[in-house]
């Protein structure tokens, strides 16, 4: 096991010393920042090789003097000190150049960020709301709305399983937006402060809860983009990926379209009564993505950090506090309100599951109805 | 000089043995020894959870530790590396330095001195104690960004409340460095005649001052926001969560140049030393110094591109960010002139120096490219940020450290260290410290946010290499270690001069240096 893994380090540190030679199969060496989808991406790129040209081009010259210094000037080789220390001529030119070099830097920059702050004319507005540790997206033009959480399994992170080609960067409910079109987000948080950002887009921006910040992309080629949340939001910041698909104005619409009727099979059925075996079937599954990463699968929690459910007073006790407390969460610590983000017939099967798993069996039903009226 | 004076001074003399001369010690000599100790002890262990984080970064997937004690590793780590190892290793170098640079018998304020070191014992434990809290340590970050830092444990006040008191030593301590340097230097040391590390360190002291107490005033609205309701940073009760990170920046960014402005005196002092020739721009030098710590006020929001600011507000603090390479680079030309027609000799401390002089200029490299707003938005919290503040702060201020540790160890101790041991030791921490982050670069530019515990199969290469680096460069240090308590033990001894090619006063004392350093004050012509 050990040496598999020196093993491997090694052909690791070999393929560095091959500059970006593949190494294994998922592992790649990529050196440089990509150049991206979009013309924000590009002009980032573009502006990023330009300063490292100079940084490199700057640290040549530095280096250079210093290690024909380091090689020629030694008391070994008979060196006999000089005691110049000053030169204003010298001291002022190495003032002024790189000043200059900065303004000539700074020209471009100002160009590149004045284009990327301009978020007017947009074609669609996509609201993006972080929460700990998933993803919502309403579609504020046609009314999509859906909650994007990780999907790799829980085996794969804790090394039961090989880890797939997209480890950690695999989602339930990717964002899909139409290429060639200026999406706009408008990007806030509910819980703690996250930041969005698909590097192939060249932009992130910060969501903070009780601000919206907005920022905007065109991508220009279909395809799959990735990324992850990049601000430290809590225990499971890493876990948080964001997966973007974009489609042809056609095959979006079509998107659009069964996205719609989704909704509407998920929330048929908030008016009738449910039976208690439907409601613990679909209060696991609700429980799983919206619960467990917290107050874990067996409901035991995490001592110190997340307490646990099963056989807890607000689990066990009365029906309304425990309702209301998943509903409205509970100030000053990491429990959210679920409300905004789930639906009638969830929340009371994902209570009801909370109040029979486990052994609390308190045989308590909560209805899609009693939601609704405390909502 | 009069009996009674020389009686006096003998009185003096009398120190308690054993244990309780390090508590009452009000000596520059004792005090320096006490936080350079203190400050070697926290550097093990903020770089044992440095370990815990590279062991579990080694390979995707979660292997040692759960994701949430992996946050308080990376938050606990950066808390006592910046509070507990390099700034009081500088304020240990200053107690042990400046007054045998100026002429001085001791610190000014002799008293507060010692109650400035004492209170950081206290501060250390309670921070590593809250490891061992409900809860864990705290998670959210060595910024303390609310509204996550809010979610920390019981942990959460004994946080703020080690953070009062670290600010309140390093208050005290820069007050004190600032009153010796102005009252009790010997007469005809002019200002502009100041050896460089006590003009950066004065420097240092007033950004000390200004900054420390914005910064207990915004931990104080954290726990004010926490435990009576208040909503300085809460937008549900009309605060606002941004305006923790403006303040907290405000005192973040000069702090980073509470690091490393200490560091270019050392190197100032070092490379002039082996060279043997003058400095080069000795006033270009301090104008320059002063202009860096100037411009550190007013570019604290670059470390907050993406809160999403007006467009004239990023520009601005791009602008001023950018304008911090002028006087950074004026420093680098200056070291490179000094060695320029010298004649050098490559002992471990000039090893050191011109070390820090290529590493750090890499780090400042990096940090150019990330004033530029529309790129930062790609670097912004990836490793390409953790690969830039690890070249300025290992490389820079650590380095810096080992470089002023060798070159004045001799003094202190009366004994040259092993000069064979010391090489060894510059060239593993110099190898492995850049296989240890070098790869870090490459792993943000391909898109790897910072602060995770796992990561996307494709980072799984540079991180392998990463965490050897890591390993061996913290298996190295024991070394430095060994090194420092042989020469302490014994060794050759060392001549009053110790260097060939050293000038100032402090050469001018016997070594090592009675326990009033200058009980009679040079003359400085």
């Amino acid at each position: 096991m050990l040496l598999s893994k020196v093993k491997r380090s090694l052909t690791a540190v070999a393929g560095f010393a091959l500059l970006g030679n593949a190494g294994g199969a998922a592992a790649d060496y990529a050196l440089n920042l990509r150049q991206g989808v979009t013309s924000i991406s590009r002009e980032a790129y573009d502006l990023h090789m330009l300063i490292l040209w100079i940084c490199v081009a700057i640290g040549a010259v530095v280096f250079t003097a210093m290690f024909i210094s380091i090689f020629n000037h030694r008391k070994s080789k008979g060196a006999q000190p000089a005691q110049f220390h000053e030169s204003t001529t010298v001291e002022i030119i190495w003032t002024i150049v790189p000043f200059l070099i900065l303004i000539g830097i700074a020209i471009p920059a100002t160009k590149a960020l004045v284009a990327m702050e301009d978020t007017s004319n947009s074609d669609l507005s996509i609201k993006v709301t972080g929460y700990q540790w998933k993803w919502g997206y309403d579609y504020l033009d046609n009314g999509v709305s859906f909650i994007s959480t990780l999907t790799t399994p829980r085996e794969q992170i804790e090394n039961q399983q090989d880890k797939g080609l997209n480890y950690l960067l695999e989602v339930d409910n990717p964002v899909v937006v139409p290429v060639d079109k200026k999406v706009r987000l408008l990007i806030t948080a509910n819980d703690v402060i996250h930041s969005w950002w698909v590097p192939d887009f060249g932009m992130k921006k910060d969501a903070i809860p009780g601000f919206v910040n907005e920022m905007w992309f065109r991508v220009e080629e279909e395809g799959t983009y990735r990324g992850q949340c990049a601000e430290l939001c809590g225990k499971d910041h890493g876990f948080m990926p964001i997966v973007v698909i974009a489609k042809n104005e056609a095959d979006y619409q079509q998107w659009v379209t069964d996205q719609k009727s989704q909704m509407d099979a998920a929330s048929a059925g908030a008016d009738r009564d449910w039976a208690m075996a439907e409601l613990m079937e679909r209060g696991e599954k609700a429980y799983n993505t919206s619960c467990g990463a917290c107050h874990q699968a067996n409901g035991e929690g995490v001592p110190g950090a997340f307490p646990g459910l099963k056989g807890s007073a607000i689990a066990t006790g009365a029906k309304d506090a425990h309702v209301a407390i998943v509903m409205n969460g509970k100030p000053g610590t990491a429990m959210a309100g679920f409300a905004a983000q789930l639906n009638d017939i969830d929340l009371a099967a994902l209570i009801t599951y909370e109040r029979n798993a486990w052994g609390n069996n308190t045989g308590d039903l909560v209805q899609p109805s009693e939601i609704k009226a405390a909502r | 000089m009069s009996t009674a004076a020389t009686t006096h001074d003998a009185h003096h003399e009398e120190h308690p043995k054993g244990l309780l001369r390090w508590v009452y010690t009000t000596n520059h000599k004792d005090i320096g020894t006490l936080y350079l100790i203190f400050a070697l002890t926290m550097f093990f262990i903020g770089g044992a959870m440095a370990m815990v984080i590279r062991a579990e970064l080694f390979q995707p997937g979660l292997q040692f530790v759960d994701p949430q004690f992996f946050n308080s590793m990376t938050t606990m780590h950066a808390l006592i590396m910046v509070f507990g190892a390099v700034m009081p290793a500088f304020v240990g170098l200053a107690n042990w330095l400046i007054p045998m640079m100026i002429g001085a018998p001791d610190m000014a304020l002799p008293r507060m001195n010692n109650w400035s070191f004492w209170i950081l014992p206290f501060a250390g434990i309670m921070l590593v104690g809250t490891l061992f809290m409900d809860g864990g340590a705290p998670a959210g970050g060595w910024t303390m960004y609310p509204p996550l830092v809010l979610q920390t444990g019981d942990a959460f006040p004994f946080l703020i409340f080690s953070v009062h008191l670290l600010g309140i030593s390093s208050i005290m301590g820069a007050i004190n460095i600032i009153v010796t340097i102005m009252n009790m230097r010997a007469p005809g040391m002019t200002m502009m005649k100041m050896p460089l590390f006590v003009w950066t360190w004065l420097i240092t002291a007033y950004l000390l001052i200004a900054v420390m107490p914005v910064f207990a005033g915004a931990v104080t609205m954290l726990l004010t926001d926490r435990f009576f309701d208040t909503s300085f940073f809460n937008a549900a009760g009309g605060g606002d969560p941004v305006m923790f990170q403006h303040i907290f920046w405000f005192f973040g960014h000069p702090e980073v140049y509470i690091m490393i402005l200490p560091a270019f005196g050392v190197i100032s002092a070092i490379i002039p030393t082996f060279a043997r020739k003058p400095l080069f721009g000795y006033s270009s030098m301090v104008y320059a110094t002063a202009s860096i710590a100037f411009l550190s006020f007013i570019v604290w929001a670059h470390h907050m591109f993406t809160v999403g600011m007006p467009l004239t507000g990023e520009l601005f603090f791009m602008y001023a960010t950018m304008l911090i390479a002028v006087p950074t680079g004026v420093k680098v030309f200056n070291w490179v002139s000094t060695m320029w027609k010298g004649s050098m000799t490559f002992e471990t401390p000039m090893l050191f120096a011109i070390g820090f002089v290529m590493m750090f200029t890499i780090g400042g490299f990096s940090g150019l490219m990330m004033s530029i707003t529309p790129v930062d938005f790609q670097y912004h919290d990836t490793y390409f940020i953790v690969a830039h503040f690890h070249y300025v702060l290992v490389t820079g201020s650590v380095f810096s450290i080992f470089a002023a540790v060798y070159y004045w160890l001799p003094k202190w101790t009366g004994n040259m260290y092993d000069e064979r041991l010391g090489k060894l030791h510059f060239w593993l921490s110099t190898i492995f410290v850049n296989v240890l982050f070098f790869p870090q670069h490459f792993l943000g530019l391909a898109g790897m946010p910072r602060r995770i515990p796992d990561y996307s199969t494709q980072f799984t290469g540079f991180n392998e290499i990463s965490s050897i680096g890591g390993f061996a460069f913290g298996l190295t240090q024991l070394l430095f270690v060994y090194i420092v308590v042989k020469t302490v033990r014994g060794g050759s001894k060392a001549t009053d001069q110790v260097w060939e090619g050293a000038h100032g006063l402090e050469w001018t004392l016997a070594s090592p240096p009675p326990y009033h350093s200058f009980t009679t004050a040079p003359e400085v012509k």
